[in-house]
């Protein structure tokens, strides 16, 4: 099979099959000869799902919970009793003074307290009443939030089981349904990510440090003064890297079908052939990065320390896009993951089809092509 | 003495000699760190809720007017049913339905129980979690007022210690900047030293009279003050002048502990360059350790909520402590007395990576 394309140089090569093949076979040799990092490459998204499926949960459960007991009666003891049931609570630290409960709070060992009054036991039943305080630390905010309320719905409970006979008591109860992920699992919003994660920075990282590595010991001049394109050559590069990001995402399926309950509730074949084009996305981006850079450590640099955490937040999974600041929503929509995990969220989980999605997938479309015409243009035959 | 100072005079050559390298250690955490705290805010405003009122009685009214007034919520619109506003839901177009049932104000002036249904979009965890909890508290005050006009019983008073307005980003940025720091700090030494393998340079410094304790250490100082420049540069620049986030803690405490801190991380990164012979094994090593201490610190889901096999992983994790102590000296002002326990662990820390790397760097091969 042969035919003639035009390349930047004005060289016109005839593209042969067979030796492509044959460097796409070269470098196979060159990934599956680094036994180090296949492990990593396969270890790692295992690793990661597994951890961070059964780790990570927006749930706030066992919080250290102080109670100062200003009164020292029954009545109080059975409030703390009710406390201390409570699973969102650990056993407690019972405290004298609100000077040891700032002691606490500066030392971490708890994150909110209670101080029951003096007299709580004999004021609670009179017209005035008596005032419970809670504390809460503040410097993370949400859980702050949280942990009141739930302290607050336990007292509302005490005092509901504590009425005088005839004593009238507003009982205002809420009720709340978690609909489409009713046990708040985090592995429903955090598989999507870390496929997202995974599948992209991998891809990044491992083309463009491949490619920048024949440059730095040499070996790209050998490659480049051959009779074949250079073009191919770098596109061969990228091709082991795909199949093992398709290897890997298969195993991050099977786990968290088998090992995190997850279900699949939408097309498989659609869920691949989307993933298929975000690593195609990752590995032109690699090839990008790796046009631009002369040096590993630059390369890496750019593929690890410029991208990471960018990628970790403002893919959508850890914090919802919908409430940043306008400028930094404009920002995400660069970020290749972020669509990705739109597509993801659409078909593993609500299990909708290619109807709701096609417009995420022609941006990933989009995005490669101009990552790869960017790489074309900037490809250079000549080292410097 | 000698042998050290001219390794550290080559290592500090090499650094500012690679200017691009150098220019992105040092601008890109502030960069990240400008931009990236304001994507991390969980305090959500903007929650789309949709209101099903059953009852259209003054109290139903009250109630729905206090919680637009709140700041949280914005409607979506009235509904006849449940089964309308679950449409909304549907659509994507609400996140949250209250339910307001018919009799609620009855119920109330009977002191009978009446109950609210609260539904949540839980796709999204924490836009669930965190909007419920707000819509709890406005209904808890609600019903608080209500409790307070017709007699006493118990009250409850909330109170926000260290962060009275709720500021989500000074929260997010001392933790964003460890990050931050640890990244450099490990990256950096990993690399470092597995180029000078693949390069071969390694060689003439292992046939040279230098003690490997030597090589360690000057690859650990430079990097030590790198690691120093990035976190003032985060701390006293960003932190301070865009955040206004002001440590009201001890700051010796503070540098003594990113001191200890940061030998621990760089020493995590020399063992991990001890194991890899190529940039691009260190590199996938120092990659999947990073994920690792990024998500398991604490930084973006609480510790304690983890299973008890994961909180001991975090425990080995030494973001964890960092995280915990700039937190506690920045927000909380915490001193040294506080801190011993941390101390404790980072600098054995310190002690444990540090010597891996000596005892696995070998002379030769």
């Amino acid at each position: 099979m042969r035919y003639f394309t035009k390349w930047p140089g004005g060289r016109k090569d005839p593209i042969k099959m067979k030796q492509f093949i044959i460097f796409i076979r070269k470098e196979f040799w060159h990934v599956f000869r680094d036994p180090k990092t296949m492990l990593l490459l396969f270890g790692m998204p295992i690793a990661q799902i597994v951890l961070f499926g059964f780790a990570l949960t927006n749930e706030i459960k066992n919080v250290n919970i102080a109670i100062v007991d200003q009164s020292g009666d029954w009545a109080a003891q059975e409030l703390i009793q009710k406390i201390q049931a409570n699973r969102s609570f650990s056993q407690g630290l019972l405290l004298n003074s609100e000077a040891e409960v700032e002691e606490a709070f500066r030392q971490g060992k708890v994150k909110v307290a209670v101080m029951i009054p003096p007299n709580f036991g004999l004021d609670r039943h009179r017209p005035e009443g008596s005032q419970i305080q809670i504390i809460a630390d503040a410097s993370d905010p949400n859980t702050a939030t949280t942990l009141t309320n739930y302290a607050t719905a336990i007292i509302q409970d005490y005092q509901k089981s504590d009425l005088l006979p005839g004593q009238g008591l507003l009982r205002i109860e809420t009720q709340t349904r978690m609909i489409y992920n009713p046990e708040l699992k985090g592995a429903t919003n955090f598989v999507p990510g870390v496929m997202a994660l995974v599948l992209f920075l991998v891809g990044v990282l491992m083309t463009s440090v491949s490619i920048v590595r024949e440059k730095e010991t040499g070996t790209m001049e050998v490659l480049l003064v051959s009779p074949f394109n250079p073009i191919l050559v770098i596109i061969a590069k990228a091709v082991p890297y795909f199949f093992l990001s398709l290897v890997n995402l298969t195993v991050i399926l099977i786990l968290s079908v088998l090992l995190m309950d997850m279900e699949i509730a939408g097309s498989l074949g659609l869920l691949y052939l989307s993933s298929a084009l975000l690593i195609l996305t990752a590995l032109s981006l690699g090839l990008l990065i790796s046009n631009s850079t002369a040096s590993q450590q630059t390369a890496m640099l750019i593929s690890l320390m410029a991208m990471l955490l960018p990628t970790v937040m403002l893919t959508g999974f850890m914090f919802p896009l919908e409430n940043m600041p306008w400028p930094l929503q404009v920002i995400s929509n660069i970020v290749p993951s972020k669509w990705y995990y739109i597509i993801v969220q659409a078909i593993m989980i609500k299990g909708q089809g290619l109807a709701s999605v096609w417009r995420e997938m022609l941006v990933l479309m989009g995005m490669t092509t101009v990552f790869l015409t960017l790489s074309i243009r900037k490809f250079k035959t000549r080292l410097a | 003495m000698r042998i050290l100072k001219f390794l550290l005079q080559k290592e500090f050559k090499q650094i500012f000699r690679n200017r691009s390298i150098l220019t992105m250690i040092l601008m890109m955490p502030v960069v990240q760190l400008l931009i990236m705290p304001l994507a991390a805010d969980y305090e959500i405003k903007n929650i789309h809720i949709a209101l099903v009122d059953l009852d259209k009685s003054p109290y139903a009214e009250d109630l729905q007017e206090a919680i637009l007034a709140s700041g949280y919520f914005i409607s979506v619109g009235d509904f006849n049913s449940f089964e309308e506003a679950n449409q909304a839901f549907e659509k994507g177009t609400a996140d949250l339905i209250l339910e307001i049932p018919a009799h609620f104000e009855k119920e109330i002036i009977d002191f009978k129980k009446t109950s609210l249904n609260i539904s949540a979009n839980a796709i999204n965890g924490v836009k669930a979690t965190v909007g419920s909890a707000y819509l709890n508290q406005v209904i808890n005050r609600f019903a608080q007022k209500l409790q307070a006009n017709i007699s006493g019983g118990i009250q409850v008073e909330s109170l926000n210690w260290y962060n009275p307005f709720l500021n989500y980003q000074a929260f997010m940025v001392p933790g964003i900047l460890v990050l931050l720091v640890t990244m450099v700090g490990v990256y950096m030494t990993s690399l470092n030293i597995v180029k000078e393998k693949e390069v071969g340079t390694i060689e003439q410094i292992n046939v040279s009279p230098i003690k490997k304790y030597h090589f360690i250490l000057g690859k650990l100082i430079p990097f030590l003050i790198i690691g120093f420049f990035v976190f003032s540069l985060g701390l006293f620049g960003v932190a301070r002048l865009v955040y206004g986030i002001v440590p009201i803690g001890s700051i010796l405490a503070l540098y003594s502990f990113l001191f200890l801190y940061l030998i621990a991380v760089l020493g995590i990164g020399m063992m991990l360059s001890t194991y890899a012979e190529t940039q691009q094994q260190a590199m996938s090593l120092a990659f999947f350790i990073m994920m690792i201490f990024i998500l398991m610190g604490g930084l973006f889901t609480a510790v304690e909520s983890m299973p008890e096999w994961a909180q001991w992983v975090a425990a080995l994790n030494p973001v964890t402590y960092f995280i915990e102590v700039v937190r506690l000296v920045v927000l909380k002002g915490s001193g040294f007395k506080d801190l011993l326990p941390q101390f404790g662990i980072i600098a054995l820390m310190a002690i444990i990576s540090n010597s891996w790397a000596i005892l696995n760097y070998r002379k030769t091969t």
